[in-house]
């Protein structure tokens, strides 16, 4: 056998691949490339084709067509043990029948590999379980479990590493530490990460290039803060944190601004931050942007007049607000408590305000509810 | 007071109530037998035929032994036989049903059973027809010169294994099934991810985590198959006779009640150990 962890390396290049279900196109012509040793995220609702793009990865599906390349090896049609690619599966898939030494050392062993001991002594410190290796898997706890399903990954150090919503299993708490070992672990081995999740927060807490997937399609792709920032489609803004989208008319341009009309109100948003085709855009901007006061109070940049606070919720750390605006319209607002004033309430006239640049404009002709439906279940 | 523990006796004597039938059922027809086959198995002729004496005769043993190596021996050769040849079909079956059949997996059990609702006497007879001189199998083999002109199938010891592995076929199928069917398939996809090719994924997953049905499937076809005398009797010859054949004739022929008692002892105690020492072999303790 061939040590497979050194018959290739490099970007891992998609082109055009397409998968179909009978009728049902699970992914559709999807191209990408995935950087050598970076942490990537395929992020969206299920049923957008993210699993499936990862079993063709692995060789677990074999693409209808389009080809898989792991730098310039062509890995499309070889078996699931021959590539370069180990995965940690969503439920785990331990060897119930194997103690923990001979789960991390099955992938070793059958490439031949004599002297198992010091790597796989090496993989148990790093997921800092060395004193379970003789247990069997029914014996650990969900979170020790991940963490030998992780182990057993790495220890062949592959050249593609795939994550199948490996923290899905975990309660919130166990969930949180894991995305910050996961992301020191990545970094400390240096192998590609692909990692495919419908949690937003997972995916953007770990991911250096998140892709955002909805049916068969990337959506978008960037760094998280590109796509929380100046998202593309009203999928990514609502399925990336939450969005107020709000119609508008686009009436004139002013240097790299454009000023848009909003039910009356003129705004001004940065030229590079509008995705609109023509006239008609849809005006992003994001809830913890908005600035809220007392009706008649004095504010700069963007002002809204007219709305009226129909709903208060304070969390703590800030309150959200639903305001409604004179076009019936319910505006998100998250204000940070820190600054000693009480919150505002219920009935209460308010002003809202944001600066110009954190606008995003969409399409006017896109469907502002597009991916709210599709947000993660807090499961 | 009294109330609350004449409740908490009722509550700790509800296993036993639970356990009852079943405890009846086993001395009436499993400890009771047993102790009169131990007792009957040590008596002596006495003055008329079929009186028996009380008479510790422990030699009845060797005895029996002695006069019945023969049909012992081709017994467990027999039953080895048919289990081996059971797996070797009930296997890839098995595994067909359980990861390969789709839709079809309800119909195929059911035909796995549906043996079951002819009586075992019958289907037997059937295998006389089946391999019988008007049947299909022996002019095929006769076509492509397996087989000599004059040769036969039935009653030859090929007849007696081929009946004995069919009728305990479902035996081995229903367990092996149902091992088969309780392995999460991820568990053979992460071992093709971890570099193992099919045949390696098999031998190092499938068959190590199946091996409960493999040993529950051998041992409830092994057992029935060693102590079974209507395959010996109906595709056999006197010279494919097995221990069943055997404690039979004494029993009901040469009304030996001591001999037929002592070797129905000696089978029932060698099948016991032979169980014991495969189990422990296998590592499937927990069948236990």
């Amino acid at each position: 056998m061939t040590d497979a962890s050194t018959s290739a390396h490099g970007d891992v290049i998609l082109s055009h691949l397409t998968k179909s279900f009978g009728d049902f196109v699970a992914v559709d012509d999807l191209s990408l490339v995935i950087p050598e040793g970076s942490f990537f995220a395929l992020l969206g609702p299920s049923g957008c084709g993210k699993t499936t793009t990862l079993r063709m990865i692995a060789g677990l599906e074999e693409p209808t067509s389009g080809t898989i390349n792991i730098g310039k090896t062509d890995i499309t049609y070889q078996k699931p043990y021959q590539r370069p690619v180990n995965t940690v599966f969503q439920n785990y898939a331990l060897f119930p029948h194997l103690s923990i030494f001979e789960n991390i050392a099955f992938g070793l062993r059958r490439r031949g590999i004599k002297d198992v001991k010091e790597q796989v002594d090496k993989v148990l410190n790093l997921v800092e379980l060395p004193h379970l290796a003789e247990r069997k898997p029914n014996q650990l706890s969900g979170g020790q479990q991940q963490r030998i399903a992780l182990a057993r990954a790495i220890v062949n150090r592959p050249a593609l590493l795939l994550l199948d919503e490996p923290l899905g299993a975990l309660d919130l708490k166990l969930r949180r530490q894991m995305q910050i070992e996961l992301k020191w672990i990545q970094t400390e081995v240096g192998l590609t990460f692909v990692h495919v999740t419908h949690d937003q927060e997972e995916a953007m807490t770990m991911a250096d290039t998140i892709a955002v997937m909805n049916e068969g399609q990337i959506e978008q792709m960037g760094s998280p803060a590109d796509l929380y920032d100046n998202p593309e489609t009203a999928f990514v803004a609502n399925f990336l944190g939450q969005s107020n989208l709000i119609k508008g008319l686009i009436e004139s341009s002013d240097g790299g601004s454009n000023i848009v009309s909003i039910f009356g109100h003129k705004i001004s948003m940065p030229k590079s931050r509008s995705h609109a085709e023509d006239a008609s855009v849809l005006v992003g901007v994001r809830p913890e942007k908005f600035r809220i006061q007392p009706a008649g109070t004095q504010m700069s940049g963007n002002i809204l007049n007219g709305g009226v606070i129909s709903d208060v919720s304070y969390i703590g750390v800030s309150t959200q607000y639903q305001v409604e605006m004179p076009w019936k319209q319910e505006l998100m607002v998250f204000e940070q408590n820190d600054d000693g004033v009480p919150p505002l309430s219920k009935g209460d006239a308010v002003t809202l305000s944001w600066e110009p640049i954190f606008t995003f404009g969409l399409d006017g002709k896109e469907d502002a509810s597009a991916g709210s439906e599709a947000h993660p279940d807090e499961d | 007071m009294a109330l609350v523990k004449a409740r908490l006796n009722r509550k700790r004597l509800w296993p036993y109530i639970l356990l009852a039938p079943g405890l009846i059922w086993l001395m009436a027809f499993f400890v009771t037998p047993i102790y009169q086959l131990l007792t009957t198995s040590t008596q002596t002729p006495g003055v008329n035929i079929g009186d028996y004496i009380q008479t510790y005769r422990f030699a009845n043993f060797i005895d029996a032994i002695v006069g019945a190596r023969a049909q012992f021996l081709r017994s467990f050769e027999y039953a080895f036989i048919a289990t081996a040849l059971g797996l070797l079909i009930s296997y890839p079956l098995a595994y067909a049903i359980a990861f390969k059949s789709g839709r079809w997996k309800n119909t195929l059990l059911v035909l796995v059973v549906a043996p079951f609702f002819t009586s075992f006497l019958l289907r037997t007879v059937a295998w006389q027809q089946i391999l019988g001189e008007q049947g299909l199998v022996i002019k095929v083999l006769r076509g492509v010169h397996l087989l000599g002109a004059t040769g036969h199938l039935t009653a030859t010891p090929f007849a007696v294994v081929a009946g004995l592995t069919y009728n305990f076929l479902p035996f081995m199928t229903l367990p092996l099934y149902a091992s088969l069917e309780r392995i999460d398939p991820r568990t053979m996809e992460a071992s093709g991810d971890l570099y193992a090719n099919a045949f390696t994924t098999f031998r190092k997953v499938t068959l190590p985590l199946s091996m409960p049905g493999v040993v529950a499937g051998t041992l409830l076809t092994f057992i029935p198959a060693a102590g079974d005398y209507i395959n010996a009797e109906l595709l056999g010859n006197p010279s494919t006779k097995m221990i069943g054949n055997v404690i039979d004739a004494r029993y009901l022929q040469i009304v030996d009640y001591p001999g037929a008692a002592a070797l129905s002892f000696i089978l029932m105690v060698t099948i016991l150990v032979m169980v014991m020492l495969y189990i422990r072999k296998a590592g499937t303790e927990e069948l236990l």
